[in-house]
């Protein structure tokens, strides 16, 4: 099985869940920008949600499928089409053998995930199939795709094969692809906004900010840079002055960490952060949130709003509550 | 031990500090948890990284809250923030009863000078020193690895001679091949991948400091003794293996 690159989009690479374990030998995690449209496209194909899917950024890829396929797009808005027709998202979607898919930008959003029951079979480097660009690691030769690529998928797991049945047998005879009657409720999905209000724990550093910057932080807003990549996210708004000018030993960083450079624009690290930075943290965007600033394009809005720890916590344990029903109902309509 | 504080760094994280200043005293309790936590790792852990007066233990909230006796997901009586501070206050309490692990100390060689170097006489200028002497002062000490981090694999040595230290390149190099050796401030350094870069560079190993498919991947880890010894464009050329 196997699926051919005819055009690979603005920026598509390969995300399992993320290169875990090495960052004491100062090794990048990478992983999903949206690790929420990650693990739903994983689900809805049948997927353990660790499994290797396309990353798409702002413009998604031509692709044929030489084999049938099931598959499901999730995150931004993607304007997508098999053969001309356009398909829905958040959904299963059986795709015939020797189809053509071509991703589109999307209306609303900035990366997409399209998941592929079997996974992406490319080799595991240090535990992961996660590409990381800078040190040209994993996924597809360390890089993004190109035109005439092709991908090896995975075995699909047979609990799908129901499903997939039940979708051939309400398959139109003139239908491009076979998909089902239901989808993921908005309920169920982050608040996905043109211009998100993110969710902000105080960082260690915080108080390294003259105060009215502090309070610029929670009150301003900022605008999403266009040399934003999956390293980090640059905001910049009113700057943010640092009140003690004092040097900082390298330290441990992690996904949402907010630092705040001597320029006073604030960088919110992605999935290719770095593991280590020289930089104040003024803040850290909750774990629930970074999904919504996956999303942002650049020129959007952002502004912070202040939580405490046990609200981030609360919220991450909700948001894993909603996408353990989210499982269930899925499971359930497999099994039908 | 007394300055140990357990503090959070975000909703996944928690940093161990062993104190503000990086003293032996510090270094040996980072090294002392770091062991402990690779040989019973936390439930709910994800990794671990030594720093240079800390340790951050990444965490999985939704796991921690799982793993954790008689709690169910969302019911709330302790935060997953509370439930692995209190694992690792108590695993601290244990360390001051432990010996502190030796450190390793790994060798590596290096060409200096030539192409290999080509600040090593800029570096030696700046001195006041001879190329000899300054080649002689770098290598003559062992370095500590206070952490590994900015690149795959690359260590944050202490213990450079100030004698030789070299300011950043007005200019970064765009390319700077794997295994140059530099100096940069009051720092040296061992690019494990090319890059680009500022640092000035008085020679190259060709000791592999990164190999992804090695397990570990790195040749260093924090903590670790690192000693530099000099080796002719022959023997560099000749060089085989990719661990000391």
């Amino acid at each position: 099985m196997s699926i051919h690159v005819h055009r690979p989009g603005l920026l598509t690479t390969i995300q399992d869940s993320g290169r875990y374990g090495f960052q004491q030998y100062g090794v990048v995690v990478s992983g999903p920008m949206d690790t929420f449209a990650h693990r739903a496209g994983n689900l809805l194909v049948g997927n353990p949600p660790g499994y290797a899917a396309l990353e798409m950024t702002l413009l998604g890829p031509v692709l044929e499928f030489q084999d049938a396929a099931l598959i499901a797009i999730c995150g931004g808005d993607f304007r997508a089409h098999i053969n001309g027709s356009p398909l829905p998202l958040w959904r299963p979607v059986y795709v015939p053998a020797g189809s053509t898919l071509t991703v589109d930008a999307p209306k609303r959003g900035c990366r997409g995930v399209l998941a592929i029951s079997g996974g992406l079979d490319v080799p595991l480097v240090m535990n992961s199939r996660s590409t990381y660009l800078r040190a040209g690691l994993g996924g597809l030769k360390g890089r993004a795709l190109r035109a005439g690529d092709v991908l090896p998928v995975g075995a699909r797991d047979e609990a799908i094969e129901p499903l997939l049945t039940a979708i051939l047998k309400g398959m139109d005879r003139e239908a491009q692809f076979g998909t089902v009657s239901w989808r993921i409720s908005e309920t169920l999905l982050p608040k996905y906004e043109e211009h998100p209000v993110l969710r902000l724990l105080e960082g260690p550093e915080l108080h390294w900010l003259e105060e009215e910057s502090q309070s610029e932080l929670f009150s301003g807003t900022f605008t999403l840079q266009p040399q934003s990549d999956r390293m980090g996210c640059r905001l910049a708004g009113k700057p943010l002055r640092l009140g003690i000018s004092r040097e900082l030993a390298s330290v441990p960083v992690t996904f949402g960490t907010v630092q705040l450079p001597p320029d006073g624009h604030p960088i919110v690290l992605m999935a290719d952060r770095q593991t280590t930075g020289g930089y104040p943290r003024a803040g850290q965007v909750i774990t629930a949130d970074l999904p919504l600033l996956a999303q942002g394009k650049p020129g959007c809005r952002v502004r912070f709003q202040r939580v405490t720890l046990q609200e981030a916590q609360e919220l991450l344990l909700q948001a894993e509550l909603r996408l353990r029903q989210l499982e269930q109902s899925i499971v359930l309509q497999f099994r039908r | 031990m007394q300055q140990i504080q357990i503090q959070p760094e975000g909703d996944h994280a928690v940093v161990v500090s062993f104190g503000k200043e990086n003293n032996s005293v510090v270094r040996a309790g980072v090294r002392m948890l770091a062991r402990a936590l690779a040989e019973q790792p936390l439930k709910g852990m994800v990794e671990y990284i030594p720093a240079f007066t800390s340790v951050t233990v990444i965490y999985d909230p939704v796991l921690v809250y799982k793993e954790a006796e008689g709690q169910a997901l969302g019911s709330g009586t302790l935060l997953p923030y509370e439930i692995v501070v209190g694992k690792l206050d108590a695993l601290v309490q244990t360390l001051q009863e432990q010996q502190v692990p030796p450190e390793s100390v790994v060798c590596i060689p290096v060409c200096y000078g030539g192409e290999f170097g080509p600040d090593l006489e800029g570096v030696a200028a700046l001195s006041g020193l001879s190329v000899e002497e300054v080649i002689s002062i770098h290598h003559g000490v062992p370095y500590q690895v206070h952490m590994l981090g900015f690149a795959p694999g690359f260590p944050y040595l202490g213990g450079m001679d100030r004698r030789i230290a070299a300011p950043r390149k007005a200019t970064p190099r765009l390319f700077v091949p794997a295994g140059s050796v530099g100096i940069a401030g009051e720092q040296t350094g061992v690019y494990p991948i090319s890059t680009p870069g500022g640092w000035q560079l008085i020679g190259r190993t060709p000791a592999a400091l990164f190999l992804p498919d090695r397990q570990p991947p790195a040749l260093l880890k924090a903590g670790d003794m690192l000693r530099f010894y000099p080796i002719t464009r022959r023997e560099y050329e000749t060089w085989e293996g990719t661990s000391p």
